[in-house]
């Protein structure tokens, strides 16, 4: 039994706005699945519709066999959400936010208490439990709608963007939480704008453009699909002009910079070589973007033509 | 979801609505003990005692149950509206919306929320007034019912309007323009006896003016309309809010992309 399955999956606005043209995709049990695509193309629309936000227009939408439409209340008990923007009353204590939570789920009030605790401890708020949820930071408020989602223990987790606005060593420590959610079995879906944070933690992606599944695999041979990889090199000297490297494309990025872009068919050790034979030494070398990212970019850019032209960057 | 699930889901609204109300009684339990104890010492105490008497009681004791009436119809409009477009506005609602719980439970808890403070101010305004007045309620389970009632009634108007308010003025205009002209000119201060009879006719269309009536037959023992009419009239529009905004809901209307 999958974790969730869409079929057919479609959404058009009121005001005509066609988001989605028909989604198919299936999450299994236990995966850690990356969603990605640029702003609008259609990623929080489908989360909106998975965690019953948005109506659909057509499809359907199967969570952990129970069916969105013929047994919903079944369905959404199996699933937890964390949204991208705060949805909680600022104004109410931060223990109070969850135990309600759990109490909209039927979970008896003694049951509820025990279980906030135990997340909240888990998420580091538990010093902040009296706390109206205003005065959270932006990471403790993030933190706190994880501990929210989880407390009636779903067997689905959808966080979009969980990581957004949180500093870098909150966010390598929600990384470790959320891998020990999936290593105890549940199943987690995230939208990142950090293509780090998919590469480091999903074992599968898919990317949606233009309302469309453009690319659904897993991460390993989406990253072998990257043909060129781009890398910035720092030189011990300053240079005028770039090297010309037969088999590469350099730029020269400011005078003691080279931007090299490497195809997959050419190794290093030629780059090297090659560098060192017209007398350029390299002090340090590191990847232009995170690959995924890379990838990520060129797999966008093939849909260019029918881009929409107020979208932001990619996401 | 079980039934007990479901009673575990619907007394969790209520009680995060009596909190909220708890939480500011200064904006939502004060403010109308004070008014209503302006209303008694003007109205009642200074003009009343020289208008004399109304119905048969002196004009203290005659506005008393028109005032209780007052309090509980703003209270229990203004708390549903005002809480579940805060819902709306905060994206409070999304933790609802994901959850199992189904429209009915998410409606009778916002709708009880909002009868619990109605009935709480009416007991305040109540208390005070026993220190101007005496009242000796003569339909005890009357009055009872038609404060449950018209509690629940405008309750569930405060969650209509509320579900298509997009922004704080569109919560204001029904309580300030229809809500209030209705409650002063329903029969608050005055038997509609008083008026001409086409007057009379035209206040008949009010719907506050049976409620007020019938709210003032449980207390006093006497009305300007027919009680048991009244009775079914507020049972009849209640059914039919309760229906409308469930349907609403459902739908997803002003709540849902």
């Amino acid at each position: 039994m999958s974790a969730l399955t869409l079929r057919n999956l479609t959404k058009t606005y009121a005001n005509g706005v066609e988001a989605l043209k028909g989604i198919d995709l299936t999450v299994e049990r236990g995966d850690f699945f990356a969603l990605l695509g640029p702003n609008g193309a259609g990623k929080s629309t489908t989360i909106g519709i998975v965690s019953s936000l948005v109506n659909k227009t057509g499809g359907e939408v199967t969570i952990l066999g129970h069916s969105l439409d013929r047994e919903r209340e079944l369905a959404k008990q199996k699933i937890g959400v964390v949204p991208q923007e705060f949805n909680f009353s600022q104004f109410e204590k931060v223990f109070d936010i969850v135990v309600t939570q759990a109490g909209f789920y039927g979970i008896p009030a003694p049951l509820a208490r025990e279980r906030a605790e135990k997340y909240l401890r888990k998420l580091g708020l538990w010093d902040k439990r009296k706390n109206q949820a205003r005065s959270l930071s932006g990471g403790m408020k993030r933190r706190l709608m994880i501990a929210r989602a989880l407390v009636h223990e779903p067997e689905l987790l959808i966080l979009d963007e969980p990581t957004a606005g949180v500093d870098i060593e909150l966010r390598r420590s929600m990384w470790d939480f959320l891998i020990g959610l999936n290593n105890e079995g549940r199943t987690i879906i995230l939208t990142t704008h950090y293509l780090e944070e998919a590469e480091t933690l999903c074992r599968r992606i898919a990317i949606i453009d233009h309302g469309r599944i453009v690319e659904n695999t897993d991460m390993k041979s989406l990253l072998e699909k990257l043909q060129v990889e781009t890398f910035i090199l720092d030189l011990a000297r300053p240079v005028e002009r770039a090297p010309e490297l037969p088999g590469f494309e350099v730029h020269l990025r400011d005078a003691g910079t080279l931007e090299v872009a490497v195809p997959k068919t050419q190794s290093l050790n030629r780059l090297f070589v090659a560098l060192a034979e017209q007398d350029f030494e390299v002090m340090s070398m590191r990847n232009k973007a995170n690959r995924l990212e890379e990838l990520f970019v060129r797999l966008v850019e093939q849909n260019l033509p029918e881009q929409n032209p107020q979208r932001e960057n990619a996401s | 979801m079980t039934l007990h699930q479901q009673w575990v889901a619907f007394l969790t609204i209520v009680t995060k609505e009596v909190r909220r109300f708890l939480r500011i009684w200064p904006q939502t339990l004060l403010p109308p003990a004070i008014t209503m104890t302006l209303y008694f010492v003007i109205f009642g105490n200074l003009v009343g005692s020289r208008i004399g008497e109304m119905g048969g009681f002196d004009y203290m004791q005659y506005i008393v149950p028109g005032l209780i009436m007052m309090s509980v119809i703003q209270n229990s409009y203004g708390n549903v509206v005002s809480s579940f477009f805060s819902t709306k506005f905060q994206h409070s609602i999304e933790e609802m919306l994901v959850s199992p719980m189904s429209p009915f439970v998410i409606l009778s808890g916002f709708v009880v929320g909002g009868m619990v403070r109605g009935i709480m101010v009416g007991g305040i305004v109540t208390t005070v007034s026993l220190f101007f007045t005496d009242l000796n309620v003569q339909h005890a389970w009357i009055t009872l019912l038609v404060v449950a009632m018209t509690s629940a009634l405008f309750a569930l108007g405060g969650f209509i309007n509320a579900i298509f308010a997009n922004n704080f003025d569109d919560i204001s205009i029904i309580p300030n323009f229809i809500l209030t002209p209705l409650t002063y000119l329903g029969g608050v201060f005055y038997s509609i006896d008083l008026l001409s009879e086409f007057w009379r006719t035209v206040t008949l269309v009010n719907p506050i003016v049976y409620m007020v009536n019938a709210f003032r037959y449980g207390v006093l023992g006497v009305s300007d309309v027919n009680v048991y009419a009244s009775l079914g009239a507020i049972f009849a529009f209640t059914v039919g809010f309760f229906l409308l905004a469930l349907w609403l809901l459902r739908r997803g209307t002003g709540i849902r992309g």
